[in-house]
């Protein structure tokens, strides 16, 4: 007898229909399993026929020959087990195949016959329902991530034997989630109001996050250049539905979504360690996941000691950061990405970290130059501002600087909303959505100067020996700054405040 | 090339044989070249010379071709000049370790040429570098010439200094006078050149080494009549200099450091010893005996001419350094406003950004 069950893979975030199909039939009493398969898949096998073993069923001194098509995506992920088991025992007529017409089965089954959770629910069943599926049938585990796609059947189950139950019949009843629901009881996310001092560097903060500009913190250790940067996911604008559904099935695809099961509401912030590999950054693997910069997607990535990375690693931020999105190519197929995310970097000025106070500073001035020229210039190209973080005095450690009087992260926040609309009003209809994304040739149309500010930007061009493209990301920045003022034209001390921010000396970096 | 010239080329160039022993040889023959024409048995008669040194003399006169090898002279630009010559500066004869000859390039300091060499440490303060830069601003522009070692730090901000004050400047160098060192002061050296010159008691090619820079630090006193410590640590090579300065009875200035100040230790070492103070350039060029400056007032010329806000940030600076936050302690007002008037100070040319947000007084 034939039947066949529907299941789906997650392929980056796009997932793909696999159909199961299984045939009992005289022969050699033996189980085959044809179709494209990776090692864990051919696994599946002793895993379905031990589970359908230990539920009671009794296969039958039969050919059973199981085929996974289309047999040119190759198979692999722990979801097979229950597509196969259930396809068997339709094949054998135990369960009626009218349930399982226009279901999308996924899970792995364990030995014993319990269904255990997988990765990626969430694109393959938001997929399900936008082709018309009518249920998904999902490990119990996962049942929370399922449900947050509405308009569609799920049916969440724990064990082989209670799934079988409802295949012949028996009506499904919902089950309570796993543990509480905790939606919008979020852990509260650090405040701009603990950081006392470092005026210069929460107002860079600010003009960064306006306009999404790539940002770079110098400072020696202990100056709080990691405490800043962790606050500033916080000042960015809520995420959209969009943007939330993104950065959901990211952390669905990679095993990372919260038990709580509601949508990932708060702004990715990844710092990884500086031992990274380049796969690790950019997703890999023969089935690629996630690298960090997918993870920080519509979040932060943030760079400590940036010239400890290695040179081969942060190469492959350059496409991404000018792409918004990796393709990673595989044997197993192509896979996409999202990564529009916000680069922090922060870095020790010198190898002690305290130049330029000679005091404390041993290096010497060929080290110092040797150490900032360790970091990759074309990454360099790519980061508009440029601050310092001092350390602080006592003063503004004990209460001699009240944290009441500090900002706080959401009065910040309203400011940079503000900004990012007039942002979007001008880049309406337009491919660009922040200033930091203006390329240089409409510089000339969004960051138009008056007679008096050019006469004084060719005067700073000389002073200050810029290049050219220093010059455009001090144009790019003051349009930013202008944004935050609420200023169409771009005056004189936009620019003088652009200019503050640029990038380190050119003795050193360009 | 002048056929003394090389014959006493090769002298300089024998291993093992030192100024003493050349000035000897020198006095015993009366010249380089007849030095050359000496025999063995002769060679033994000079007093002060062991067997070994004659076998030196011996062995080199065989191995050195005169004509080929002070072809390099040439090659290199370097000039030669020797004790044996008039023209030979006269300040350093009458030391007592004088060097036979001079490699140099560009000019010597002429016998009435006022000059002052400052030294100090190679990784300096913002203070010290601050301080080189305006001694050897003024002392240039009363047309003293600042002698150094073109070391990093201090040295070299000296002789940038004395070139912005449009004055001559001279190199005392550890290597061959061709070699420029560090590597990384190229356009400092061409300066130097240009504008005053590099000197050397080792023949061209000669690299850098560690033991022939205390020594090149008594030419650096010697060419000088005083001797100005800029920053130097307890134990500083600066300090060598001001010890050989001493013993040839030079004066010794040292600018001040604060008190328990680790750069300035040597420094403050010094002046309880007894050497001189420098409060300020123009008290320094007062003791000197040489025209103040008269750029009283300028300060408030500066000050007239900004706007109230410029002036104020403008008036946070002293020869000390300033970050960003440190002016937005002093001065409150919002970082936004503050990036813009640093700037705006910065483009009039008043202050200059020397590292990442952090400012100090032109």
């Amino acid at each position: 007898m034939y039947s066949m069950v529907t299941t789906a893979i997650a392929r980056g975030l796009e997932s793909v229909y696999v159909q199961v199909e299984a045939d009992v039939s005289d022969g050699m009493p033996v189980f085959e399993m044809v179709g494209f398969l990776s090692s864990e898949v051919k696994e599946a096998r002793e895993r379905v026929r031990t589970a359908l073993h230990s539920c009671g069923f009794k296969i039958p001194v039969k050919r059973i020959t199981v085929n996974l098509s289309p047999a040119d995506v190759r198979k692999s992920g722990s979801g097979f087990d229950l597509p196969i088991a259930v396809a068997v025992l339709a094949a054998l007529g135990e369960v009626d195949g009218k349930f399982l017409e226009g279901s999308l089965v996924v899970g792995e089954i364990s030995l014993n016959g319990k269904v255990q959770p997988i990765h990626g629910i969430l694109p393959v069943v938001a997929k399900a329902k936008e082709s018309g599926i009518k249920r998904c049938i999902i490990p119990y585990c996962n049942q929370a991530e399922a449900k947050l796609i509405s308009g569609i059947e799920i049916w969440a189950v724990e064990d082989l034997r209670e799934l079988t139950a409802y295949l012949r019949g028996k009506p499904y009843v919902e089950k309570e989630p796993v543990s509480e629901n905790k939606a919008g009881q979020n852990k509260p996310e650090p405040d701009f109001c603990e950081i006392n001092g470092q005026n210069s560097v929460k107002r860079a903060c600010e003009v960064a996050v306006a306009g999404m500009h790539n940002f770079l913190m110098i400072g020696p250790p202990g100056s709080g250049k990691t405490m800043l940067a962790k606050r500033i996911p916080g000042i960015l604008p809520p995420m959209t539905e969009q943007e939330q559904m993104e950065v959901s099935e990211i952390y669905s695809i990679s095993g990372m979504f919260p038990q709580d099961g509601a949508f990932i509401n708060q702004r990715p912030f990844r710092n990884p360690h500086h031992t990274i590999s380049p796969n690790g950054l950019s997703g890999g693997g023969m089935v690629p996941k996630p690298g960090e910069i997918s993870l920080a997607h519509n979040g932060v990535l943030f760079l400590d000691e940036l010239p400890e990375y290695k040179k081969s690693t942060l190469e492959i931020l350059r496409q991404p950061m000018e792409d918004k999105q990796i393709t990673l190519v595989r044997q197993a197929g192509t896979y996409r990405y999202p990564s529009d995310f916000m680069l922090v970097a922060a870095m020790n000025p010198c190898k002690c970290g305290f130049y330029p106070d000679r005091s404390r500073c041993v290096c010497r001035e060929a080290d110092v130059a040797r150490y900032l020229g360790r970091v990759s210039k074309p990454l360099l190209d790519r980061i508009d501002i440029c601050v310092e973080t001092p350390l602080l005095c006592y003063e503004e450690l004990t209460d001699g600087c009240k944290k009441s009087q500090n900002e706080t992260s959401e009065t910040i926040r309203n400011r940079v909303m503000a900004a990012m609309e007039r942002q979007r009003r001008r880049f309406r209809q337009k491919e660009i959505s922040h200033n930091s994304q203006i390329p240089s040739k409409d510089i000339e149309t969004y960051c138009r100067l008056r007679e008096e500010q050019n006469q004084y930007m060719k005067e700073i061009y000389q002073k200050m020996e810029l290049s050219a493209r220093g010059y455009y990301k001090i144009l790019k920045t003051a349009r930013t700054i202008a944004d935050l003022d609420d200023s169409e034209e771009i005056l004189l001390n936009h620019l003088n405040e652009a200019v503050c921010y640029r990038m380190q000396d050119k003795k050193y970096w360009e | 090339m002048e056929d003394k010239r090389k014959y006493q080329y090769w002298m300089k160039c024998i291993p093992g044989i030192g100024n003493k022993k050349l000035r000897k040889l020198v006095e015993y023959c009366g010249s380089a070249q007849e030095v050359y024409g000496l025999g063995e048995q002769e060679l033994k008669n000079v007093e002060g010379l062991r067997p070994c040194d004659v076998r030196a003399i011996l062995e080199s006169r065989e191995r050195f071709d005169p004509e080929k090898e002070a072809r390099v002279l040439e090659e290199t630009g370097v000039s030669m000049i020797t004790l044996e010559e008039e023209e030979f500066p006269e300040r350093l004869r009458h030391l007592a370790d004088c060097p036979y000859a001079l490699f140099y390039k560009g000019d010597l300091p002429k016998e009435e040429e006022k000059t002052a060499a400052i030294v100090g440490a190679r990784m300096c303060s913002s203070y010290g570098r601050a301080a080189a830069l305006d001694l050897g601003e003024k002392l240039a522009a009363c047309n003293v010439s600042v002698v150094s070692g073109m070391a990093f730090g201090i040295d070299s901000f000296g002789h940038w200094g004395a070139l912005r004050g449009g004055g001559k400047t001279y190199a005392v160098l550890g290597c061959g006078a061709d070699v420029c060192y560090p590597g990384g002061g190229r356009e400092l050296y061409e300066q130097i050149w240009k504008n005053g010159g590099i000197l050397s008691e080792y023949p061209p090619h000669t690299r850098p080494a560690a033991a022939q820079f205390p020594a090149r630090n008594r030419l650096i006193s010697a060419l000088s009549d005083v001797v100005i410590v800029v920053e130097a640590r307890k134990k500083s090579g600066s300090l060598i200099t001001a010890d050989f300065a001493l013993e040839q009875g030079k004066d010794i200035y040292a600018v001040p450091g604060r008190m328990d100040d680790v750069q300035s230790a040597g420094c403050n070492e010094l002046i309880r010893q007894g050497s001189g103070i420098i409060t300020s350039c123009e008290s320094l060029l007062e003791e000197l005996g040489l025209a103040a400056d008269k750029s009283e007032g300028k300060e408030n010329f500066i000050k007239n001419l900004l706007e109230k806000e410029e002036a104020l940030v403008y008036s946070c600076f002293d020869l000390q350094p300033k970050n960003m936050e440190e002016l937005l302690k002093e001065v409150k007002i919002p970082a936004a406003a503050m990036a813009d008037l640093l700037v705006r100070l910065q483009t009039k040319g008043l202050i200059e950004e020397y590292f990442k947000n952090h400012y100090r007084k032109k």
